[in-house]
């Protein structure tokens, strides 16, 4: 033991206290990130879980999904759900519906959007930011409030349950948004770029086709991916306007499903596993883009 | 730009037509305006005139003989008046304030503490709940209300266990859905889960914008966790905090699809949001003057909020 009061034992003393009271920090600072580790890793199994229940539940036996305790996994396995879904009358026409909604009033979008885009990033006119605050302005507008008008006006064109009457309000939905993504991706192509092609000796539209268009096509795509997501995964509007049950979208059928058949919640999870799952792989590709766009914003700034 | 200011100080350089003057004239005068012709168009025809065909029909009786015939009688604000004396109506604004309240309370605490704490988790675990987030963001929210539903069920309902294995209570064939509260509790969930992915995004995003000069200057001046936020954090996001809140209470106060796809299509008028009331007052009992008139107040209710939120943007704005 060093006597207390010599210069060597206050030193060897105060070495030792700091030492400890490091030792101590870095214990709280790895506590600390342990604990914050932890909550992390909490948060995301509580956002999961429900997905993850979806899942499990529509690959169980229909013993195993009614059962007062939790079964955690589908551990006897089975695609019967997906079979039971897949044939319950009027799954497939639905589907069949969405895809045709979605694809001509994408095709229908992205032309007209295009145009658009190019027109507000490209070349100043009057009446310009008024167009460009209208399609801002317009996002505003609650889709629930105008539906007993666009019922009213296409009921007297004969238009109700009818799918071009709900693919020309998807159209309407979707395109302000449309519009206002495209001008960003066409304004970020420097002009430049197509008045060098045309001193080459391209035409404007040339130049336009071969040096513009291809470099906005992933702008395009991220686009037409938010268009398809948000008329996909609409409901109210199918459901006001499409009533007889071929006729209807896939929301609107997966909606009904409980009401018309009681809780079969084996084919109610494959069903809605199905109809969730493209968005989720259009989700996934749409991250790489957003990505993209913002490390290209990063490097610029 | 001030380059090209600059430029005929310099050379004069003649300017650069690829096409003789008519063309370009043509191209500067015509082509823009033909370019955003069909844009304009179907917004206008789908989205600004059934707008006012709304206001138009509010102000006439609507029934379903009206509808046969395609023309309503004008009663100018009797709809009006007989919503604003209507004590339904009254219960169904205050719900829908307190529901809106709720959810956008929730969502931007629950959110704002969710991208703090990602910040703060190595990367491994912000990875882990950056995929959850997109995830849930991507599950459609027909999909989400059918999952709830099933998590919820009072039978076999995988919440109902977990509550009573928990020592919660007695939740063993307990329906929420029969105490309206309670419903309505379980409805904020499925809204606060569905929207918590965007907003905590976007607040992440802003998070990262912050300098971490900024934040040191006020840990080196004695600072508390918290005060920082506060006082430095909070007031550099203010725009970001705005608009999420702002867009929030639009989606939230609108609040339809999962009330009502979430009570089998038949919700009891304990839950009667706005958009419900006006949905069944039209559609349920086919008054649509009066449920036009409901649309109306609830447009007029979600102007006064974008209102609010530009004001208060172009103050920050013109602070910064």
């Amino acid at each position: 033991m060093i006597a207390p009061g010599t210069a060597q034992g206050i030193r060897s003393g105060r070495a030792r206290a700091a030492t400890e009271v490091n030792l101590q920090v870095h214990v709280r600072q790895r506590v600390t990130q342990v604990l914050y580790d932890a909550i992390g890793v909490g948060v995301a199994v509580v956002m999961l879980f429900p997905i993850y229940w979806m899942v499990a539940t529509s690959f169980k036996p229909g013993r195993d999904i009614l059962t007062l305790v939790p079964k955690w996994f589908p551990a006897p396995f089975t695609l019967q759900n997906f079979q039971d879904a897949i044939a319950r009358p009027f799954f497939l026409d639905d589907v069949k519906n969405s895809l045709l909604v979605v694809g001509v009033m994408l095709a229908l979008a992205l032309a007209i959007s295009f145009l658009a885009a190019v027109a507000t990033a490209r070349f100043g006119f009057k009446g310009r930011t008024a167009f460009l605050v209208m399609i801002i302005g317009v996002q505003m507008v609650p889709l629930n409030a105008l539906i007993i008008p666009l019922y009213l006006m296409l009921d007297s064109v004969g238009q109700t349950d009818a799918l071009p009457g709900v693919i020309a309000v998807y159209l309407a939905v979707v395109l302000p948004f449309m519009v206002w993504t495209l001008r960003g991706f066409v304004a970020n192509i420097p002009a430049e770029l197509e008045e060098s092609a045309m001193i080459d000796g391209c035409t404007r539209v040339g130049a336009f086709l071969r040096i513009t268009f291809p470099l906005v096509g992933p702008g395009l795509v991220a686009t037409a991916i938010f268009g398809f997501i948000q008329a996909w995964n609409e409901y109210i509007v199918a459901y006001v306007l499409l009533s007889s049950p071929g006729n209807q979208t896939l929301t609107v059928w997966l909606a009904s499903f409980t009401t018309n058949h009681g809780p079969e919640w084996g084919p109610l999870m494959a069903a809605a596993t199905l109809t969730g799952l493209p968005v989720v792989a259009f989700f996934l590709i749409l991250q790489r883009y957003l990505a993209g766009g913002l490390t290209a914003g990063a490097v610029k700034g | 730009m001030g380059m090209a200011v600059a430029a005929p100080d310099l050379e004069p350089v003649p300017p650069f037509s690829p096409s003789p003057p008519y063309r370009a004239w043509l191209r500067a005068n015509i082509l823009p305006y033909a370019l955003i012709s069909p844009s304009v168009l179907v917004i206008a025809g789908i989205l600004a005139f059934p707008l006012g065909m709304l206001v138009w029909l509010s102000l006439q009786h609507y029934g379903l003989r009206e509808l046969i015939h395609h023309a309503g009688d004008w009663v100018g604000l009797d709809n009006y008046r007989a919503i604003l004396v209507d004590p339904l109506f009254h219960q169904v604004i205050v719900r829908s304030l307190l529901f809106t309240f709720a959810c956008v309370a929730l969502t931007v605490v629950l959110s704002t503490l969710i991208a703090l704490l990602l910040l703060k988790v190595r990367s491994a675990v912000r990875i882990l709940v950056m995929s959850s987030l997109v995830f849930v963001w991507a599950t459609p929210v027909i999909v989400s209300v059918d999952i709830w539903q099933w998590m919820f069920d009072y039978e076999f309902g995988v919440i109902n266990y977990l509550l009573t294995q928990l020592h919660l209570g007695n939740f063993i064939h307990h329906n929420w859905f029969d105490n309206p509260v309670q419903g309505l509790g379980v409805l904020v969930v499925v809204v606060v889960w569905g929207a918590i992915p965007f907003v905590t995004i976007t607040v992440f995003a802003g998070l990262l914008q912050v300098p971490n000069e900024v934040i040191d200057a006020a840990k080196v001046d004695g600072a508390s966790a918290w005060h920082t936020f506060w006082y430095v954090t909070a007031p550099l996001l203010k725009p970001i905090f705005l608009i999420v809140t702002c867009l929030s209470t639009i989606w939230d106060f609108g609040v339809f699809n999962q009330i009502y796809v979430m009570l089998n299509q038949r919700p009891s008028s304990d839950y009667f949001t706005i958009a419900i009331y006006s949905y069944r007052e039209s559609f349920g009992v086919t008054q649509y003057g009066l449920g036009a008139a409901i649309a109306v107040l609830m447009v007029l209710v979600l102007v006064f909020v974008t209102f609010f939120y530009v004001r208060e943007t172009v103050k920050v704005a013109e602070i910064a």
